[in-house]
């Protein structure tokens, strides 16, 4: 773990209009770190996630990148930078194959936008990239599949390899396990173990066996405000989180 | 496979007949089918918006009749001008034009992109028709054809129909190269990501606005080499070159062919302008020849409705069909 938090938010909020979606986060992330961000529906945690991505700019606070406020940069200028994201619902090139998915991955880093009569596939550097990716995220065995006839869990494992394959400091992972079955699930908590010693990772999830198996921090948001943030054991214990979860209670304890 | 090689000699096949269509041809059919040839130009260039960067342009005769207008002010009256000049130059006028509208119109998207494209479009039609600049609504006449010539001497005489014909052909062909080649590059591939999601090609690190202007640039330019060629077929210019009829016409041949396959522009452009001088034959269909619109209407809604791929795709299904077998086997 480094001592310097790589990816750092202030006071970060986002207003739609009246609502307030994001109140006041502040949140650290660490190179080497998983940090979960849990709370109910309508927490603000996707909204947050935006933030940090640049797909939404914040109304008001600091999102400090390596020393550097990237607060309402555009979300192509800050994956350059080296954060990348999944998507919640999959957001892949359904038409494509599953190596070209990610060889457009990799392709974003070094664009050669410029060189429009060299092939596509002729760029050794951006396919080794692309395949280690797949490799990493279990899809080797897939390369030339259609991204669409894939299944709910290869898609999401495909989500995370494409975000892989842009080479990315910080990753932002909004519920990858969303949908996925219990074998499908163990799998993907596997991938995101073997991921965090050379990663800041922001995870969002549900599942509160992969939050426990992962958290080494962990962050609860109620209403668009951080309720409780700390360490798995201190948070589980604290009780405003208890009182704020209460009938929901089963959340923090199946 | 002998089929896949039949596919792969198809295109050379093609050429080499159309090469020798002039030899064996009358004079109408000639110009009909440089006609053919100029629309599968404007055609190709629409189809890298429509068809692999996803923008639908309505205002694309803006750039082909920039050209023939560019061409027909700067040809002097009574003499010939050098292609060898006035084609790039015109071809920079709409490259620079496509810029200009394209970093304001790729503000917009969907149905805005239609309005704004068209609005672009009409400005111009409008520019020419109500100013002294370009004739008005009369247009101007280029009473001589551009001359090919190197060091005095005329390499290729363009008055003459064949060579005219052939000139069209030649850049239709490298037309198709050049984009075949983009298409296949990792620009190209950036370009049917953005297509396909653009949201997630953000996401990914992509500049999309900037891939999206210089594909914009590009089909402008090349719009422009068509449009260039018409008004040099023609010999004249009136603003109808400027007018959304053409924009929707190279629309519809590009729906026609089948949107993002490049060949399909071909085959749209070659189906519409034939389409269109058969159904608006009056010693074949009398009184109704005046209506060929109807008729062409009936066709392309047929095509929209059973031929979601194009009429390429049709080809596709016949070409592909063995193939797929065995890959199910």
């Amino acid at each position: 773990m480094s001592e310097m938090p790589i990816l750092q938010t202030r006071a970060l909020t986002k207003r739609f209009g009246g609502l307030v979606a994001v109140s006041d986060v502040s949140l650290d992330l660490y190179v080497g770190e998983i940090h979960v961000v849990i709370g109910p529906n309508g927490a603000g945690k996707t909204t947050l996630t935006n933030l940090l991505s640049g797909d939404l700019p914040p109304t008001s606070g600091e999102v400090m990148f390596a020393g550097r406020d990237i607060a309402g940069c555009s979300s192509d200028h800050i994956s350059r930078l080296g954060i990348g994201r999944s998507y919640q619902k999959t957001n892949i090139f359904l038409p494509f194959t599953v190596f070209e998915n990610c060889r457009l991955a990799a392709q974003s880093r070094t664009p050669h936008a410029t060189r429009v009569f060299h092939r596509a596939g002729g760029y050794p550097e951006i396919n080794r990239r692309a395949e280690e990716a797949m490799a990493a995220a279990g899809l080797d065995k897939r390369a030339e599949r259609i991204a669409a006839t894939l299944s709910h869990g290869e898609q999401r494992q495909l989500e995370i390899a494409m975000c892989l394959a842009t080479q990315p400091r910080v990753l932002l992972l909004d519920e990858p396990l969303a949908g996925m079955g219990p074998h499908e699930s163990q799998r993907m908590v596997e991938l995101i173990k073997g991921l965090t010693a050379d990663h800041a990772i922001m995870l969002i999830e549900h599942d509160m066996d992969a939050v426990f198996a992962l958290a080494h921090r962990l962050t609860v948001m109620v209403n668009g405000e951080v309720l409780e943030s700390g360490t798995p054991e201190a948070v589980r214990s604290s009780p405003a989180v208890q009182l704020a979860y209460l009938g929901g209670e089963e959340i923090l304890h199946d | 496979m002998p089929n896949a090689r039949l596919t792969a000699w198809l295109p050379y096949f093609v050429v080499g007949l159309l090469a020798l269509f002039p030899m064996v041809e009358s004079t109408f059919y000639t110009q009909l089918l440089t006609k053919v040839l100029i629309m599968a130009i404007f055609a190709m260039s629409l189809d890298l918006l429509v068809g692999y960067t996803g923008l639908v342009s309505f205002g694309h005769a803006a750039y082909f009749g920039l050209a023939g207008y560019a061409l027909a002010l700067m040809a002097p009256k009574y003499e010939t001008v050098s292609l060898w000049w006035s084609l790039p130059a015109a071809v920079g006028v709409c490259a620079l034009f496509a810029l200009i509208t394209g970093t304001l119109v790729l503000r917009t998207r969907g149905i805005y992109f239609i309005m704004v494209t068209l609005a672009f479009a009409q400005m111009l039609f409008f520019i020419f028709h109500d100013t002294k600049i370009g004739g008005g609504s009369d247009g101007i006449y280029i009473y001589a054809k551009p001359a090919m010539k190197v060091g005095g001497a005329v390499l290729v005489d363009l008055e003459k129909l064949q060579n005219f014909y052939w000139l069209v052909l030649a850049l239709t062909t490298l037309v198709y190269l050049l984009l075949h080649r983009v298409l296949g590059s990792t620009f190209g591939r950036a370009l049917l990501g953005i297509k396909v999601n653009e949201h997630r090609m953000r996401a990914l690190g992509f500049p999309v606005f900037r891939y999206q202007l210089a594909s914009f640039t590009l089909s402008g330019a090349l719009a422009g080499v068509a449009g260039y060629l018409a008004a040099t077929q023609y010999g004249f210019v009136n603003p109808e070159i400027l007018s959304w009829h053409q924009s929707g016409a190279v629309l519809m041949m590009v729906i026609l062919g089948g949107m993002g396959s490049l060949y399909g522009a071909v085959i749209g452009a070659f189906a519409f302008v034939l389409l269109q001088e058969v159904l608006s034959n009056q010693a074949w269909f009398g009184i109704a020849a005046k209506h060929w619109q109807l008729a062409m209407g009936i066709f392309i809604m047929l095509v929209a409705l059973y031929l979601p791929q194009g009429l390429a795709g049709l080809l596709q299904q016949f070409g592909r069909k063995p193939v797929a077998e065995i890959a199910d086997e």
